[in-house]
């Protein structure tokens, strides 16, 4: 095997990653100990939060989920898991499989939904029902369900694994649009009110690559495979686009994001309370909503109405339309 | 080497040395949204990949929203 040659920042020891955007390299410790850092900055900088919350942790399964729920159990928090079963096949069974070992391997407790057994649908079924593409679908019941079980267990902050990629992507597509009602809803923190938990997002100032290689450095055992449904999504194209101007201006990406929640969230905020100010109950669940049925139910109401429809032939269509 | 690369699982092989970053432009893949792992660990973009070194491409790109 051959050494490499760069070393880390902090104590010289061999590096084991390389980071552009902080102009740096460092050891494995070094980088878990900047990864803390960066987790600990989020949470106090948006006040997220504190250390006798009830917290629950939305997993996938990902390296994204994994990652936080570890980083917040090793800075001292109390927190469970809360894994969706999707019904995607093969890959939904394979990502429930990681989701479990992580807790049971750390003694933490995941509670678990399945959108077949208790919502009677799955999300190739919802996406072929609604006529939605299936993140969409997918999006709205996993919403729906992260709030009710949050609001439903008690517990008073819902956790999820959205990354400086992922915001950032976000952040591109509703920017790209100048769409600003989306914008002003861009936050890290979204406050308990009106039938909805606290959310948080406890990553933001980590890449995807930064919680890969969390994952990777602490042995945490991830479901690597990418969503089969997501393949071509937009969020994937937005993420290639800032990727390649990373690498041209290192930094560019989190510069982006972060300065947008500095300068330029603080000048819409008034806007996002108006939105939220306006909801009513869904009728049939009493979640809150904008019309007589919450996006949930009308999901469900439809998908569970129709055949169930194997993820193979959602994925064969999609690839024809391509 | 050996070199496994994923979505979907694959395995080819690469003949002499180069290091990482020369692998991944070689194969046409970003920096930043791939990690390299060598014999087990992960390893920085100046590492040295060996003939008998068994290397994984990790990309670490999701696109859920």
């Amino acid at each position: 095997m051959v050494a490499s040659g760069s070393k880390c920042r902090t104590c010289k020891a061999p590096a084991i990653i390389d980071l552009p955007r902080h102009n740096a390299n460092f050891c494995a410790e070094h980088f878990l100990e900047l990864c803390r850092r960066q987790v600990v900055k989020a949470i106090e900088k948006f006040d997220m939060l504190s250390i006798d919350d009830r917290v629950l942790v939305a997993v996938s399964g990902g390296k994204d989920s994994l990652a936080v729920w570890d980083l917040l159990i090793d800075l001292g928090y109390a927190a469970d898991g809360l894994y969706i079963g999707l019904g995607i096949g093969e890959y939904s069974d394979v990502s429930a499989e990681h989701a479990r070992a992580f807790a049971v391997e750390r003694g933490l407790h995941l509670i678990e939904i399945s959108l077949r057994d208790e919502y009677g649908y799955d999300i190739p079924t919802a996406a072929k029902a609604t006529r939605r593409v299936p993140c969409s679908a997918c999006g709205i019941s996993k919403r729906h369900l992260f709030d009710k079980a949050a609001l439903d267990g008690g517990y008073t902050v819902l956790v999820t694994g959205h990354n400086l990629d992922d915001e950032a992507a976000v952040l591109f597509g509703n920017t790209l649009r100048w769409d600003v009602e989306y914008l002003s809803r861009q936050l890290p923190v979204l406050p308990a009110r009106n039938g909805f938990p606290k959310k948080v997002k406890p990553l933001i100032r980590l890449t995807e690559r930064e919680m890969a290689a969390w994952c990777i450095v602490r042995g945490i055992d991830y479901l690597v495979d990418e969503c089969p449904m997501a393949v071509g999504n937009k969020h994937l194209a937005y993420k290639a686009a800032l990727n390649a101007i990373d690498i041209e201006s290192p930094g560019s990406k989190a510069a982006f994001y972060l300065n947008f929640l500095d300068n330029m969230a603080p000048l819409l905020a008034g806007r996002s309370l108006a939105a939220t100010d306006e909801l009513g109950s869904c009728t049939s669940c009493g979640a809150p909503t904008t019309s007589d049925l919450c996006a949930f139910c009308r999901t469900a109401a439809k998908a569970g109405a129709h055949e169930p429809v194997p993820v193979e032939l959602v994925l064969s269509k999609g690839r024809r339309r391509r | 080497m050996k070199v496994l690369l994923r979505n979907p699982r694959r395995e080819i092989e690469v003949v002499g040395r180069r290091n990482v970053n020369s692998l991944l432009a070689e194969l046409q893949l970003s920096r930043e949204s791939h990690l390299v792992i060598r014999n087990g660990t992960l390893v920085p973009g100046d590492a040295d990949l060996a003939a008998d070194d068994e290397v994984e491409i990790r990309p670490v790109i999701s696109g859920g929203a």
